[in-house]
């Protein structure tokens, strides 16, 4: 592998995190503030499916983004208004918005375009275009045989869509909002306890409202991003779980914004590994050393840390395990033996990289990175006593 | 005095959560500069008026004058304005922020925090020099004790330039230095001319500080008379609107047969430390043995081993029999099937399910038994839901409805069913842990009761409290823990709190003399 691939790599990572990275923090406000938000994905959804429809009926990716901000802003009024005014279930509210999203935006696609189910693909105005600084270069042929800081600064710094530079000004703009306002000490203050907030005078409903209008604001960039400047359009399901990946990051980087940088670039690096690598050839000995030893080591530090965790990833182990020994049967074949198939180049199943990331959420969430507290007051209404 | 406008006037205050009617046409004058207490049972109503006054519910009807003005108090923020200030029982901080945080919380002074922070410091320097707070601004809540988090509610009340200052039950939490510290604070408040509200149901506290004491009682404002005209007992009849016995009355204990042998008995918890060493002692029937100690010296763990839910090793003996202290037949179940009945430390944790229902909690520890039973498979709710009934009318239990659930029953009506379930079973062996924590007068002295009627009855009992009063006056036989050992054991009339205390403190007679 050649420099450029590495700086491609990082250049897709970046691409594929901002979506994470903004819904990322739209559950860090939310949760914050004490209102669990499962709804990322549907809020995401929605807001992909209504950007890129409006971006193609008006012709401009603007509107197009207000529609998707709109959207799921709305959603998110709907969870407010279920989990903090009635205060109910947060996590059914947000379920009922995945649900709700899912279903609707097909239907309404179908019934809108008639291309089942799906927005029609979007021409170049309608979409946000990669925006070019000055000197870089844009074609792939004259990147490849510039020295390495040209391609780096071509390729990694610049040429992404307008929203990619946005979203990552939105974790410096977070930081700042927590930690060093008014608002931000009080969103915070009522994620941990609403009754101290309450107590001194200020409204709880109010607060916790502008928090989950900000997470709608975020997951409609979100959304647009994905149909808009990633693809050209609406494609069913076309968030593919990452709503869920961005809450796991958002455990991952315990609720802060510059780790949910780092949580989301490190699943942006999973996806953009899948993306690049479809044909990775690897021999056999390779592959179950490698499964082998994540079972091990998994395994093994489970058991020393004597935790309840010990099934969920002695679970994985086994799999993993079974995956690995599964690969060396697949090589044996009748001309060479059991034991020179270990060293048979094989093409790693492009299913097993694909799954990267989600082994790695279900890692993450067994509690592999260390302790995360959340908000203490988080998934609860706050009711006055009595 | 009559020209000087009261500090606080409420006329006419009530208030009804549902068919409860909390307060009911309370009047009550304070005068500035005066601290004036406010005592009354659990359940009084006491903490919902002074929630109206401080924003927190709405009152049916009444109105409040601040200083001579008439005010509406609709919210909190209207509150801290009129210079109302309040310090609740459960303190209303932010645990991970720090104790500067805490303060500015609510009384920023812009839209960014660093201003305010700094302003905020500078005063909470000055305010805690001048009033003796002792508290440092970058201590994280979670870090500091609960005497210094109150120190902290009541620095959050100056920092808003509160007159008038609330205080609900704050000794509830507090060691006995801790209140003796907060009452000096208090004193200079009063001294620079704040007026205090204090709410407790502790009469000691009442005639230590206050200058004017009001007494409620269901709803209801009593009376209100000058502190220096009244004392305890005058005031806890007026509390309970009977006369009430602050001593228990008893008389000399019977023992007979040792019941209850422990020898050699040894804990260590998960975490590796060594909480319980060694400890041997022996309960005869007819008998109470207090264990007395501050509270985290070994006697939590040696009830729960005593009650089934921790393990242990050494042995002990029921009528000579030994108990199993691993292994399946160590649980709290088998404990009870053999005679061991246990009052826990914390009924809102061990004790009690507080979501579920008064009769469902009787059954517990108790659900096999055969007269709860319709046949194999399914409960005869009707026959628990009756037994329930029975037992809340004979511990006087309030409001007697066992449907309701345990969270809504004041403090000592909570422990009431609890101690009715176990002592009802008439056990061989009771364990009592902390029996009149957070109970009120007339609750306390049923409770006394029911122990001592126990004892009467031969039954061995072992009681466990940080309320040197309360073992002192309850006990037979006295046994003082300090770091997991038993560093004595005296007879309640040979002894006295000083002996009791020195040991408390780890240190033997010969160290003291």
């Amino acid at each position: 592998m050649d420099f450029f691939t590495f700086v491609q790599l990082g250049d897709a990572s970046v691409r594929m995190a901002i979506p994470l990275l903004l819904a990322c923090l739209a559950g860090l406000f939310s949760e914050r503030a004490g209102i669990f938000d499962i709804g990322l994905e549907g809020k995401m959804l929605a807001a992909a499916f209504l950007a890129a429809a409006v971006s193609f009926t008006t012709g401009s990716v603007w509107v197009g983004l207000l529609a998707g901000i709109a959207i799921s802003v709305t959603l998110s009024l709907i969870h407010g208004i279920a989990s903090i005014t009635f205060r109910g279930n947060q996590l059914i509210s947000g379920v009922a918005i995945n649900f709700f999203a899912a279903g609707l935006t097909v239907v309404i696609a179908q019934g809108w375009f008639a291309q089942g189910g799906r927005t029609p693909s979007l021409p170049r105005d309608a979409r946000f275009g990669s925006v070019d600084f000055p000197g870089a270069l844009t074609r792939v042929r004259d990147k490849m045989q510039a020295s390495p800081g040209m391609q780096f600064y071509s390729e990694f710094i610049s040429g992404h869509s307008i929203l990619v530079y946005l979203g990552l000004l939105t974790v410096p703009l977070s930081w700042w909002i927590l930690y060093r306002t008014r608002f931000g000490l009080r969103l915070r203050a009522v994620g941990e306890a609403p009754e101290a907030v309450d107590t001194a005078g200020i409204s709880v409903v109010r607060l916790r409202f502008s928090a989950v209008i900000i997470a709608g604001i975020l997951c409609g960039i979100a959304g647009a991003y994905l149909s808009t400047a990633v693809q050209a359009g609406f494609t069913k399901d076309m968030t593919a779980n990452r709503g869920f990946i961005a809450l796991a990051a958002l455990i991952f980087a315990k609720w802060r914004p510059w780790y949910a940088l780092g949580a989301c670039l490190l699943f942006g690096l999973f996806f953009a590994i899948d993306n690049r690598f479809q044909n990775i050839q690897l021999q056999v000995i390779w592959i179950m050393v490698l499964l082998i030893g994540v079972s091990v080591l998994m395994t093994s530090w489970a058991a020393r840390k004597e935790k309840i965790d010990l099934w969920v990833l002695g679970g994985l182990s086994a799999v993993l395990t079974l995956v690995a020994l599964l690969a060396w049967r697949g090589a044996v074949t009748d001309e060479i033996g059991a034991m020179a198939a270990l060293f048979e180049t094989v093409k790693v199943p492009s299913q097993l990289i694909q799954s990267l990331p989600y082994l790695f959420v279900v890692i993450v969430l067994a509690g592999f990175v260390g302790k995360a507290i959340p908000p203490r007051a988080g998934g609860q209404p706050y009711v006055k006593e009595r | 005095m009559n020209d000087i406008a009261p500090a606080i006037e409420l006329k006419g205050i009530s208030k009804a959560f549902g068919p409860v009617q909390a307060n009911k046409d309370i009047s009550i004058r304070v005068m500035p500069g005066t601290i004036h207490g406010i005592i009354g049972e659990n359940g009084a109503g006491k903490s919902t008026l002074m929630s109206i006054l401080y924003g927190f519910y709405k009152a049916d009807a009444g109105e409040v004058f601040i200083s001579g003005v008439k005010t509406e108090i609709p919210d909190s923020q209207a509150a801290i304005s009129a210079g109302i200030g309040m310090v609740f029982q459960h303190f209303k901080l932010v645990k991970n922020f720090s104790v500067l945080e805490n303060v500015v919380l609510g009384a920023e002074d812009g839209a960014l925090l660093k201003p305010s922070l700094r302003k905020a410091r500078k005063q909470l320097t000055a305010l805690s020099e001048e009033y003796e707070l002792n508290v440092d601004p970058d201590a994280v809540i979670e870090d500091i004790g609960v005497g210094m988090q109150q120190r902290v509610e009541i620095l959050k009340a100056l920092y808003r330039q509160a007159d008038i200052l609330i205080l609900d039950e704050p000794t509830g939490v507090l060691t006995p230095a801790e209140a003796d510290q907060l009452f000096r604070i208090l004193g200079r408040l009063k001294e620079e001319g704040k007026t205090i509200i204090l709410i407790t149901h502790k009469l000691r506290e009442i005639m230590d500080i206050t200058d004017t004491v009001s007494v409620m009682r269901r709803g209801e404002m009593t009376s209100t008379v000058k502190t220096s005209e009244t004392n305890p007992a005058d005031l806890a009849e007026r509390m309970v609107g009977r006369k009430v016995l602050l001593r228990v009355d008893k008389v000399p204990a019977q023992p007979k047969d040792v019941v209850l042998d422990v020898r050699n008995l040894n804990v260590t918890d998960d975490k590796g430390v060594h909480r319980v060493k060694d400890v041997s002692f022996n309960i005869r029937a007819g008998e109470i043995l207090g264990i007395a100690g501050v509270s985290g010296n070994g006697q939590s763990e040696l009830l729960e081993v005593l009650g089934g839910y921790e393990k242990a090793t050494g042995e002990i003996y029921l009528n000579g029999d030994q108990l199993d202290l691993t292994g399946d037949k160590s649980d709290g179940q088998s404990r009870r099937a053999r005679g061991i009945a246990h009052v826990p430390e914390d009924r809102q944790q061990e004790g009690l399910i507080m979501d579920f229902a008064a009769w469902e909690n009787t059954a517990f520890g108790y659900h096999h038994d055969p007269r709860y039973q319709r046949n194999r498979f399914i409960m005869d709710n009707a026959a628990i839901l009756k037994d329930t009934q029975e037992k809340m009318d004979r511990f006087d239990v309030r409001p007697p409805n066992p449907m309701l659930a345990a969270k809504n029953f004041s403090g000592g009506n909570q422990q009431k069913i609890v101690v009715a379930r176990e002592i009802e079973r008439n056990p061989d062996v009771l364990l009592v842990g902390q029996p009149t924590r957070g109970v009120d007068i007339g609750a306390i002295e049923f409770i006394h009761q029911q122990i001592v009627a126990l004892r009467d009855a031969g039954k061995a009992i072992l009681l466990v409290s940080v309320e040197l009063e309360e073992i002192m006056g309850l006990s037979d036989r006295i046994a003082v823990m300090f770091d997991g050992q038993i560093m004595g054991e005296r007879m309640p009339d040979e002894t006295d709190e000083k002996e009791l205390g020195l040991l408390m403190a780890g240190m033997t007679n010969g160290e003291a003399a």
